[in-house]
C-alpha cells in the first residue's frame, strides 16, 4: 500500500472540480423535485388528485419506481429522483474508477509510476477510496439539502445515504469491470451495462413482478422507503454487495498482469466489409453509434412525455404560472403541452445535429484526416460524406422523438389518431435543427479552432425558449433563435413560409461552410 | 510512364503560419526513379513541405509542381498516383488495422491483394486488432502496408520508421528498394541518418525552412572529415603542415586526426612514409554533415546571407 496516500491526495486534487460538479448535479436533481412539486399544487386536495392519477400510470412507475406517498413532497422527491440519482452516482463512480485505473494502464502512465517505489495495490486502492469518499459527499449533501428544505431529518438521511450506498455498489462493479476488460471504453461499456440491468430489473419488477426488484441494487435503495415508513435494512444489502464486489475486484487484480484484462480484447474483422467504402461509408461507420444512441435517447424521452397522455391538467395543477407555461398560444392545455414537448424534443435533437456536424473537426484535430485526403478522396467529397450522415441522422433522431412521443401517448390513451396529430409536429423543426448544424459546419469550414462556438446558438435557443419572456429578452435577441420563427404546432397552425425559409437558409449556410473548408489549410 | 522527369519540383517555397515563417524559399527537386532523402532537424520544415506538396496547405509564395501539376488545385487526381505515410499515424480507435488498410486502398483506387497479404505477413502485423490497441510501431506498419500494397508511382514517407524495430526497418528498406528498382520514385524525410545513407540516391538537407545542401551522398562528402587512427613504425612528422588536418594528436608512434575528405589522399601519403602498422578510418557520416550544418560554422554563413539580403 506504499504510496496510496500520495495517490489519494493527487486524485482528490485532480478531481476536485469534477466532484463538485457531480455533487451539485445530484443535489439539484433531488432538491429541484421538492421545489417544483411545491410550486405546482396550491392545495393538498389538488396534490391528492395529481398523486392519484400518477399512482396508476404504469409508464411513470416503470420509469421512476414504486409509487409511495405521492401526495407528500418527500414521497415525490423519492419517487422522481431516486432511480435517476442512483444512475448519477453510478456514472460518477464509473468515471472516477475508470479514469484512475484502466485509463491510466491503457495510456502506459501507470507503468511509469509502477517503476517507482509504490505498492502493488496503491493506485487501485486510492481510486477506490476516492470513489467511496465522492459518493459519501454526494449522499451527505443530498441529505443536508433536503433537511434544510425542510423535510424530515431521518428520511432525508435515508434517501441520501441510500444514494451513497448505491454509488458504493457501482464503484465495486466498476472496479471489477476494470480488471476484466483491457480498454477504458469496454470497461465503461460493461459498467454501464450493469447499471442498465439494475435499472431495467427494477422497472419490470415495479410494474408487477416484485421479486425482480429485489434483484436490483436500485430496487434495494427504493425498498428503504424514505418518507413512507423508512427502514434501514435494505441498505445493509447494498453495503454487503458493495463489499463483495470490492473483494472480488482485488482477487481478480491478483490474477492478472498489469496492462491487460482478464477478458481478452475481442479481435475485429481482418478485412473491411463492403460498406466501408468512400467518404459516406466511413462517415456512417464512424457516426452510426452516435446516431443510434441519440435516436434511442430521444425515443425514450418522447415516450416519457407521451405517457402523460391526457392527464396533463392534473399533473400541471391549477396554478396560473404553470398553465401559462404550457398553454401557449391560448389553445387547449393538452395541445399546448404537446406543442411544448415537441419543441423540447427538437432542442434535444440539436445536441446530436451540432455534435455530428463537429465530428469532422475531431477527425482533423486527431490527425486522421490527412491520411484520407492524401488519397484520391477530394476534400469536398470527404466533408460531404459527413454532411449527409449529419442530415440523415438528424432526420432519424427527430423521427425517433416523434415515434416515442406518439407511441407513449397511444399506449396510455389508445387513440392513435390523436397521437399522430400531437407527435408528428416534432418533424417540422427539421430545418431549424439543421440550421444549427449548418452553422457548426460553417464555423468548422472557416477554422477548426473556432468551431466549438457552434454550441452558442443552441444555448441561445434554449435560453430563449425557457426564459425568453421571463427575462424580458429584447425581441431581436429572441428572433435570433430559429425556433422562434416556427409555429407551435399543434397549438398553432403549421406555416410553410418560415419552414421553407429556414430550410433554404440551412442549405446555403451548409454550402458556404463546405466551400470555405475547401479553401483553407488542413491541420 | 509518368512522362515527367521530376515528379517533385519545388522552388522558392514560402509558407507562413501567422507571424512565423515555416518555409523560407525552399527548393527541392526529386528525379524520377530515385529515392530522395529529405533531411533536417525537428522543426526545420520537412513535414510542412510535404503537406504543401500534398495540397493540405496552400503555398504563400514559390512554385510547387507534383507530377508537373499544381498539387493545391489537382490534389485528388494527383493523389491517385502516390501513397503517403505520415510520421505519426493516427488510426480510428474502433476500426481494425485490416479495415484501415482496405479503406485506404479503396480510396487510392485499388489494392494489390497478393502484395497486401505478403506485406501483412512480412511486417508481422495482426490485422484484427482495433486501432486503439496498436502501438506506435504497429500503427506505422498499418500505414506502410496500405501504402506499399497500392499501385502507385510515388511514395511520400515522412519519418516512416521512427517506431519500427531494426528487423522491421530492414523489411521496410527491402520493399522501398524494390519499389525504386521497378522505376518508381520515393521522397523519404528522416532524421535517422543511417536510414538515409542506406537507402537514398540523393539527399537534400534543410534547415530553418531553407535548403542548405543538395546532391548525391558522394557530392556531399566533400563537406565532411574522415577520422583516421594509425600506428606507425616511426613517429610521424610534418602532418601538421598539411592543409585540411584537424585535431591532430601524436603520441609516439601512434596518431589520430581528422582530415577533410578531399585532402585524405595527401594525408595517407604522409603516413605511408613512416611505415604503417595499422590503420582505422571512419568514413564521414551524415551525422557529421549535420554537425557541420547545424554546428557553429554554417549558421554564421547563413546569417550573413540573411543580412546580405536585407
Amino acid at each position: 500500500m506504499t504510496g496510496a496516500r500520495i495517490f489519494l491526495r493527487t486524485f482528490l486534487r485532480r478531481d476536485r472540480w469534477m466532484l463538485l460538479a457531480w455533487a451539485v448535479g445530484a443535489v439539484l436533481l433531488y432538491y429541484s423535485q421538492a421545489v417544483s412539486v411545491d410550486g405546482l399544487y396550491r392545495t393538498q386536495a389538488e396534490f391528492d388528485r395529481a398523486a392519484a392519477s400518477m399512482e396508476h400510470n404504469a409508464a411513470f412507475i416503470a420509469m421512476a419506481g414504486p409509487a409511495r406517498a405521492l401526495n407528500s413532497i418527500g414521497g415525490q422527491v423519492t419517487w422522481q429522483a431516486s432511480a435517476f440519482g442512483a444512475i448519477v452516482a453510478g456514472l460518477m463512480s464509473m468515471f472516477l474508477v475508470g479514469r484512475h485505473t484502466r485509463a491510466e494502464e491503457e495510456s502506459g502512465r501507470d507503468e511509469l509510476l509502477r517503476g517507482a517505489a509504490i505498492g502493488r495495490y496503491a493506485p487501485m486502492t486510492a481510486a477506490l477510496v476516492t470513489a467511496l469518499l465522492a459518493n459519501l459527499l454526494l449522499g451527505v449533501l443530498v441529505a443536508l439539502s433536503l433537511w434544510s428544505y425542510p423535510l424530515a431529518l431521518a428520511d432525508s438521511l435515508g434517501l441520501g445515504l441510500g444514494l451513497t450506498l448505491c454509488g458504493w455498489f457501482f464503484t465495486g462493479t466498476a472496479l471489477v469491470a476494470a480488471q476484466l476488460t483491457a480498454s477504458t471504453r469496454s470497461m465503461y461499456g460493461l459498467s454501464g451495462a450493469v447499471m442498465g440491468l439494475a435499472y431495467a430489473l427494477r422497472a419490470v419488477g415495479d410494474i408487477g413482478y416484485p421479486a425482480l426488484s429485489w434483484l436490483s441494487p436500485i430496487g434495494w435503495y427504493q425498498a428503504m422507503h424514505p418518507f413512507s415508513g423508512l427502514r434501514w435494512w435494505p441498505g445493509l444489502l447494498l453495503l454487503v454487495a458493495a463489499a463483495a464486489a470490492v473483494v472480488a475486484a482485488y482477487a481478480l487484480f491478483d490474477r492478472r498482469d498489469v496492462g491487460s484484462g482478464l477478458l481478452a480484447a475481442r479481435p475485429g474483422p481482418a478485412r473491411a466489409g463492403r460498406g466501408l467504402h468512400g467518404s459516406l461509408g466511413l462517415a456512417w461507420r464512424l457516426q452510426r453509434g452516435s446516431v443510434v444512441g441519440w435516436a434511442l435517447g430521444v425515443l425514450f424521452t418522447g415516450l416519457a412525455y407521451g405517457a402523460i397522455g391526457n392527464d396533463v391538467g392534473d399533473l400541471v395543477g391549477d396554478s396560473k404560472a404553470s398553465r401559462d407555461l404550457f398553454a401557449q398560444g391560448g389553445a387547449g392545455l393538452v395541445d399546448g403541452f404537446y406543442a411544448t414537448a415537441c419543441l423540447m424534443l427538437a432542442l434535444l435533437a440539436c445536441g446530436f445535429a451540432v455534435s455530428s456536424a463537429l465530428r469532422p473537426r475531431t477527425e482533423e484535430t486527431d490527425g486522421r484526416v490527412e491520411d484520407l485526403l492524401a488519397t484520391a478522396l477530394p476534400r469536398r467529397e470527404w466533408l460531404l460524406g459527413h454532411t449527409v450522415v449529419t442530415v440523415a441522422g438528424t432526420v432519424a433522431v427527430l423521427m425517433g422523438a416523434a415515434v416515442g412521443l406518439g407511441a407513449g401517448y397511444a399506449m396510455v390513451t389508445a387513440d392513435p389518431g390523436t397521437a399522430l396529430r400531437l407527435s408528428a409536429p416534432v418533424l417540422q423543426y427539421l430545418p431549424a435543427v439543421l440550421l444549427l448544424s449548418a452553422l457548426a459546419r460553417l464555423l468548422y469550414g472557416l477554422s477548426p479552432r473556432v468551431a466549438t462556438l457552434a454550441w452558442l446558438p443552441l444555448v441561445l435557443a434554449v435560453v430563449v425558449m425557457f426564459f425568453g419572456d421571463l427575462l424580458r429578452l429584447p425581441q431581436w435577441l429572441q428572433d435570433l433563435s430559429p425556433f422562434e420563427h416556427l409555429a407551435l404546432v399543434p397549438a398553432q397552425d403549421f406555416r410553410w413560409g418560415p419552414f421553407l425559409a429556414l430550410a433554404a437558409l440551412a442549405a446555403s449556410v451548409s454550402f458556404l461552410g463546405q466551400s470555405a473548408f475547401c479553401r483553407r489549410d488542413i491541420g | 510512364m509518368t512522362g515527367v522527369a521530376h515528379p517533385i519540383e519545388i522552388s522558392g517555397l514560402v509558407k507562413d503560419f501567422g507571424n512565423t515563417r515555416a518555409l523560407d524559399g525552399l527548393d527541392l527537386t526529386v528525379e524520377q526513379g530515385q529515392i530522395h532523402g529529405f533531411l533536417g532537424p525537428n522543426g526545420s520544415g520537412k513535414s510542412t513541405t510535404i503537406r504543401v506538396l500534398l495540397g493540405m496547405l496552400r503555398a504563400d509564395a514559390g512554385e510547387v509542381r507534383l507530377f508537373g501539376e499544381d498539387p493545391w488545385r489537382e490534389a485528388a487526381a494527383l493523389h491517385r498516383r502516390l501513397a503517403y505515410v505520415p510520421g505519426d499515424v493516427n488510426l480510428w480507435p474502433n476500426l481494425t488495422g485490416g479495415e484501415v488498410i482496405d479503406l485506404l486502398g479503396r480510396l487510392r483506387g485499388g489494392i494489390d491483394e497478393g502484395r497486401r497479404a505478403e506485406l501483412v505477413e512480412r511486417f508481422e502485423l495482426d490485422p484484427t486488432k482495433k486501432g486503439r490497441s496498436y502501438s506506435k510501431g504497429n500503427r506505422q506498419k498499418v500505414a506502410l502496408v496500405a501504402a506499399l500494397a497500392s499501385d502507385v508511382e510515388l511514395l511520400v514517407l515522412d519519418e516512416p520508421t521512427s517506431g519500427l524495430d531494426p528487423i522491421m526497418e530492414s523489411v521496410f528498406q527491402e520493399y522501398v528498394d524494390a519499389f525504386r528498382d521497378s522505376g518508381h520514385t520515393v521522397l523519404l524525410s528522416s532524421h535517422i541518418l543511417a536510414e538515409v545513407e542506406e537507402l537514398c540516391d540523393r539527399v537534400s538537407i534543410i534547415r530553418a525552412g531553407r535548403t542548405v545542401e543538395t546532391g548525391t551522398l558522394g557530392d556531399l562528402r566533400h563537406l565532411t572529415r574522415t577520422s583516421v587512427r594509425a600506428e606507425l613504425e616511426q613517429p610521424p612528422e610534418g602532418l601538421e603542415l598539411l592543409p585540411g588536418i584537424h585535431d591532430l594528436e601524436v603520441d609516439g608512434t601512434r596518431t589520430r586526426f581528422e582530415v577533410d575528405t578531399a585532402e585524405l589522399d595527401d594525408a595517407l601519403a604522409v603516413l605511408l612514409r613512416f611505415g604503417l602498422r595499422s590503420l582505422t578510418s571512419q568514413p564521414p557520416t551524415l551525422e557529421e554533415l549535420f554537425l557541420r550544418h547545424y554546428g557553429d560554422e554554417v549558421p554564421s554563413e547563413a546569417d550573413d546571407e540573411v543580412l546580405g539580403r536585407r
